[in-house]
């Protein structure tokens, strides 16, 4: 039995043809991908992220654990609502998943994982809490209907209702809004949310009181346009998702978002990176805080120092020159050697394949290889993997 | 479900259409676009080429996913939509209008085992 999420008969009143993603039956299109992927470039769109997990790591220590537990350093979170991504790493360096932490205060972080990667995670992180010098005084829960932190919770519940608002593990679903006009179609919707969410930064969040319970709106996403991801009660979400179908906010399924992510040159867990890669071979060495040398977060040691591991090949963006498609997987020929593609697609908005691929350190910006497709050698162009941004093309 | 009655289908979700002149007209069936989804991109076989029935011949690429096509009949390729090629959406907007490529079937009786648009039908 595929789970489902709380949007499930929103999509199928919406005309959605529904897939298997990560044991979650979503959205693929309501139609067409390109006309979605348009509609978020041009004006607003949005995604049902429910199947994407919310965790809330609560207690005394979980500003340590955190710093241990991850790549990038909550540390330099201070403001509340502040969001950071980072990679959760194995002790080989290795991308166990991708998140975004967001920091309500140094006892109190929301965390969202990737579907696919769920189970792992939770376990992984479940596991770290008593990893060193006695273990972190925090808890990690799961905001999901049917897990068994719904029960656990019960156990929990203190006489501060403060923290038991913080911590409760009541059942959330996650929208995001997407594109140059999703902040205002949201706002035409909830207008009276705008003041809380007007000021939001790029990747900051607010929590709110709203009045169909309690929101957390952040100006996150994962399409490279402006828009915010609103976590909602469970039980509100199908009236939230016909509020912004009114508001004009075209439904979008996974096709378009997977184009879209494309384009912004962001990756895609399980595809672009996986438990074998490192961050420095994913594009994403920014996000790997180094600055605190007193930090030892899971990973660093092979990531750094003399036993690092070497770095073979480099993350960069392919632009198909010929006519025809990349796809992952495909082997990419340059003059120091082979590459392959890890994602590839047809570019909606530059109307012309585009790919993220690993290729031999040293093969330049700008320089053309050669990609294998089928019996044929195709000639693409080696670009920065970010190819589209607020709906402005960058190559 | 959208399989005109004239035409003749493979299960690989071709169609065929005999011409008057003796050729037949190849194309992909309605069922098969909107399973594709937006199609960006048609790989057609060379004019001239001999090809087998069931043999790989040409491609169509979706946003999502490349599909392979396959010849329904034996006997050599003689003309290919090259406007379909130009813009490929137009296999979308109409999977029977958008026809791939033309053969010139070199034994024209494998005609008789394609399926008829009920049997197509049946098979989805």
């Amino acid at each position: 039995m595929p789970l489902r999420t709380p949007l499930y008969d929103s999509h199928l009143a919406a005309g959605a043809k529904m897939v298997d993603f990560s044991g979650w039956e979503m959205p693929i299109n309501y139609g067409s991908q390109i006309e979605e992927h348009h509609a978020v470039r041009r004006d607003a769109g949005m995604f049902d992220v429910s199947h994407m997990c919310a965790l809330d790591l609560a207690g005394p220590d979980a500003r340590t654990y955190l710093r241990h537990l991850l790549a990038n350093d909550v540390a330099k979170l201070v403001t509340p609502g502040k969001a950071l991504y980072s990679c959760m790493l194995n002790r080989a360096g290795g991308v166990i998943d991708d998140l975004i932490v967001y920091y309500f205060s140094p006892e109190h972080y929301r965390v969202v994982v990737n579907a696919g990667t769920t189970d792992k995670d939770v376990a992984w992180m479940r596991a770290q809490l008593s990893g060193v010098d006695g273990g972190f005084n925090a808890t990690v829960m799961v905001r999901r209907k049917g897990s068994d932190d719904a029960v656990t919770l019960i156990a929990l519940q203190g006489p501060n209702a403060h923290e038991r608002r913080n911590t409760g593990v009541d059942a959330v679903a996650m929208i995001a809004v997407q594109g140059p006009h999703a902040r205002e179609r949201f706002w035409t919707a909830f207008p009276d949310s705008r003041a809380a969410t007007e000021k939001l930064e790029n990747f900051q969040a607010t929590e709110f009181a709203s009045t169909q319970g309690d929101w957390l709106v952040a100006r996150t996403g994962y399409t490279g346009e402006d828009g915010f991801e609103i976590t909602v009660p469970a039980e509100v979400a199908a009236e939230v998702w016909q509020a912004l179908l009114a508001a004009g906010v075209k439904p979008c399924g996974l096709g378009a978002r997977d184009t879209l992510r494309l384009e912004a040159g962001m990756n895609l867990y399980g595809q672009d990176m996986d438990e074998s890669i490192s961050p420095y071979e994913a594009g994403l060495k920014w996000t790997v805080d180094l600055k605190d040398p007193a930090r030892d977060f899971i990973g660093k040691s092979a990531l750094v120092g003399d036993s690092a591991r070497h770095l073979h090949n480099e993350f960069a963006g392919l632009l198909l020159l010929d006519r025809g498609v990349l796809r992952a997987h495909q082997r990419v020929i340059t003059p120091l050697g082979s590459g392959e593609t890890t994602s590839g697609s047809f570019s909606p908005t530059l109307n012309q394949s585009i790919a993220l691929a690993r290729l031999p350190v040293g093969v330049a910006i700008g320089s053309e290889v050669e990609v294998e497709i089928r019996d044929k050698l195709l000639k693409a162009r080696v670009v920065k993997p970010t190819f589209v941004r607020n709906g402005k093309p960058l190559i | 479900m959208n399989a005109p009655a004239n035409l003749k289908y493979a299960a690989s979700h071709e169609w065929a259409r005999p011409e008057a002149d003796g050729t037949v007209t190849i194309g992909i069936t309605d069922h098969a676009q909107e399973a594709l989804g937006d199609i960006v991109f048609l790989e057609l076989p060379a004019v001239g080429r001999v090809v087998k029935a069931g043999e790989e011949c040409a491609v169509v690429e979706s946003v999502k996913a490349a599909s392979d096509i396959y010849s329904p009949l034996s006997g050599e390729v003689v003309d290919i939509n090259q406007a379909a090629a130009d813009a490929p959406e137009s296999v979308n907007a109409d999977a029977y209008a958008a026809w791939l490529f033309r053969i010139k079937p070199s034994n024209p009786t494998e005609l008789d085992a394609l399926l008829s648009a009920d049997a197509y039908a049946a098979t989805l």
